[in-house]
């Protein structure tokens, strides 16, 4: 183990399966000369040069399509979205183009690409850079869809979705790049797509959240340890597809669940969660699934109304005691 | 049939020997074929969706495929019948997607908007307009990331002229020098709108000067003519990377699909009949049976046999069956 940021972590991954794939390429805006917006790809091009480590113009429909034809007969390229914003320029690449091919084509042609940037909530962005565009694509058949909270997940995920033989939408988070954690050298150190973990257990109520969400919850279940309210906090990690069975086994366990998002909650991940534990293990339930969501509007600018979009630690605590017919909220 | 040859520039003879005409006027008599047939299928049912026919416009596809080799790409819209055709596909296997059953090309599950063969490098079958192009740049990056020498023939309509992507894929593909060959099929009409409706700059080779790639204007009509024009394309893609943009003027002589049967609400009658005049497969057999490469026994020959083989496309369809249930979930991921 090597204690890494979460930035290093990527690049780590990114090098580690450039030097083991000839055919794996990274492609985008600024990701060579500049070496990143975010310096996830620093070093690349010394390393690999200008075949490998590919600089384009401003055009993310064309350079997403690009990669997705190049994917088709055969190379397996890794797309930077500046962020991940961005990407809705391409959503039509990824929707129609990237995640139907295998279908369309009755399974002759897939398309191994890896589309990786930040998204999610940062500092004072504003509304077009601050969106968690997961929703956007989870919702998508033939597209898997990763978040990865940690270093270790960062570097692990990474490499097992430039490994697979389909799209993967590779969400990381700017808020997250200079986090610190514990790293496995090991270059096949791997953490499959579709397996949530259990980042802290517990037995009276379930927590699901990913990325800063769970920071966050972490932070709130340390403070209701101290009241006695012993909280299981599960990340999915992987969005699509999701590790359903994780979840249902730690909602049977608790008998309660609160689900975190920092994207606006209408039709959002929770509401999904929501459902599948409700039809899943119903009877499991001791009360309802309770949400905390990004607030139902666009991220602002100000500081004070931008804390107030993103669910704060006091929100989560309140909703976990709500949940656990504990009073206060 | 004078006009033709000073088309296509050709002083005297055709240029093509026995076995060159008899390919084309077969290739080109396959598709025509093919679609008629598709048509009456249409009729009694038994396609659905949308079908939209290529007939007029069979030169194109023919011409421009017989100067690729077979490992070089092809790549194009959702009036792509003639290009997989072109480009070597089983006729049966394509005639059973369209009737969506289980020995189509893309086992039942693309249609007519989405026909691929990976067995003669045919990327689709692609049916939002303007996509595919920056998909055809990809292949021609991984062409020159592999060092290989293959082009890919990437078909589109005037209809993809004004989206964004026709114009970043035109510059990615000169930008970084990509064996791309952008073969605009100019047919004048987007679905019901005209170039002149949709176009600040209807003369889409000139596009290519913007982008600093080699763009001509070529008789769509005149399958020599054509075949010129991809070998000089070819030619340059293979010896240097050069990208180039071909506008082939050209006119589909049906409607846009079948639901819009004769096009007339936006173009006239006499156009079309005018249209007609130039119809490549009649000016082709002409050319041919007058220059004496070809018999009108020869002709015919090739007619019947062509001819044939639709037929046992259409039955090989019918017969084939309908995709089992559990189809319906497979190939979403490749299974690694």
């Amino acid at each position: 183990m090597a204690v890494m940021t979460y930035r290093e972590a990527l690049n780590l991954a990114l090098r580690e399966e450039m030097r083991r794939d000839g055919r794996v390429f990274v492609i985008g805006e600024e990701v060579g000369l500049y070496e990143g917006a975010y310096k996830v790809t620093q070093g690349l091009l010394k390393e690999f040069g200008p075949q490998r480590v590919v600089d384009t113009p401003i055009a993310e429909s064309g350079f997403t399509g690009v990669g997705i034809g190049a994917a088709m007969v055969g190379l397996r390229p890794i797309i930077e979205m500046m962020t991940f914003n961005f990407a809705l320029l391409a959503l039509d690449q990824i929707v129609n183009s990237a995640a139907k091919m295998c279908y369309m084509s009755g399974g002759q042609f897939n398309v191994p690409i890896v589309i990786r940037g930040p998204g999610g909530p940062a500092a004072q962005l504003a509304a077009q850079h601050s969106q968690s565009m997961e929703t956007y694509f989870y919702h998508v058949p033939g597209l898997k869809v990763v978040r990865p909270t940690t270093p270790m997940d960062a570097k692990g995920l990474l490499k097992s979705s430039i490994r697979d033989d389909n799209p993967v939408i590779f969400i990381e988070s700017e808020t997250l790049y200079n986090v610190k954690g514990e790293v496995p050298e090991d270059p096949e150190f791997l953490i499959p797509l579709g397996e949530a973990v259990v980042r802290r257990e517990g037995t009276d109520v379930t927590v699901i959240a990913y990325m800063g969400m769970m920071y966050r919850a972490m932070e709130a279940a340390e403070e209701l340890e101290k009241e006695g309210i012993s909280v299981e906090l599960v990340d999915p990690r992987t969005l699509r597809p999701m590790d359903t069975e994780t979840i249902i086994n730690s909602v049977r366990k608790t008998h309660r669940c609160v689900v975190v998002e920092a994207g606006a909650g209408f039709a959002g991940m929770g509401s999904e969660i929501g459902a599948f534990i409700t039809e899943q293990a119903f009877d499991d339930l001791d009360a309802p699934v309770e949400r905390v969501t990004g607030a139902n509007a666009p991220m602002p600018y100000a500081r004070n109304l931008e804390k107030l979009k993103t669910p704060s630690k006091d929100k989560i605590v309140a909703a976990i005691r709500r949940v656990c017919g504990a009073n206060g909220s | 049939m004078a006009k033709a040859v000073t088309r296509s520039g050709r002083p005297s003879g055709l240029g093509v020997d026995a076995a060159v005409a008899r390919q084309l006027l077969g290739d080109m008599f396959l598709i025509r074929r093919f679609e008629e047939k598709a048509a009456e299928a249409y009729a009694l049912g038994k396609i659905g969706g949308f079908l939209h026919l290529y007939i007029g416009e069979e030169a194109v596809a023919v011409g421009a495929t017989s100067m690729l080799r077979p490992d070089d790409y092809a790549i194009s819209a959702y009036r792509e019948h003639g290009h997989c055709l072109a480009k070597g596909a089983d006729p049966k296997r394509v005639m059973a997607e369209l009737f969506g059953r289980r020995d189509g090309l893309s086992k039942g599950k693309g249609g007519s908007m989405h026909l691929f063969d990976k067995s003669t490098n045919f990327l689709g079958g692609h049916a939002i307009v303007g996509a595919h192009l920056p998909i055809a740049v990809g292949v021609g990056f991984a062409i020159k990331y592999r060092g290989g020498d293959q082009v890919i023939v990437c078909y589109f309509g005037d209809g993809a002229v004004p989206e964004g992507e026709f114009h970043e894929a035109l510059n990615l593909a000169a930008l970084w020098k990509l064996p791309v060959l952008f073969l605009c099929e100019n047919n004048r009409y987007a679905m019901g709108t005209s170039t002149e409706r949709a176009l600040s700059q209807t003369e889409i080779w000139k596009f290519a000067e913007t982008y600093g790639v080699p763009g001509e204007r070529v008789d769509g009509m005149d399958v020599l003519a054509i075949r010129e024009a991809v070998g000089r394309a070819v030619a340059r893609a293979r010896k240097d990377k050069t990208p180039s943009l071909i506008e082939a003027d050209t006119y589909r002589f049906r409607g846009h699909s079948m639901r819009d049967p004769a096009g007339a609400v936006y173009r006239t009658k006499e156009e079309v009949e005018r249209e007609k005049l130039r119809d490549p497969i009649v000016l082709f057999r002409e050319q041919v049976v007058s220059a004496g490469v070809l018999s009108e026994a020869d002709v015919r020959a090739v007619e019947k046999d062509v001819s044939d083989r639709v037929d046992e496309a259409v039955a090989f369809a019918d017969g084939s069956p309908e995709p089992p249930s559990e189809w319906l979930f497979t190939d979403i991921y490749k299974e690694s």
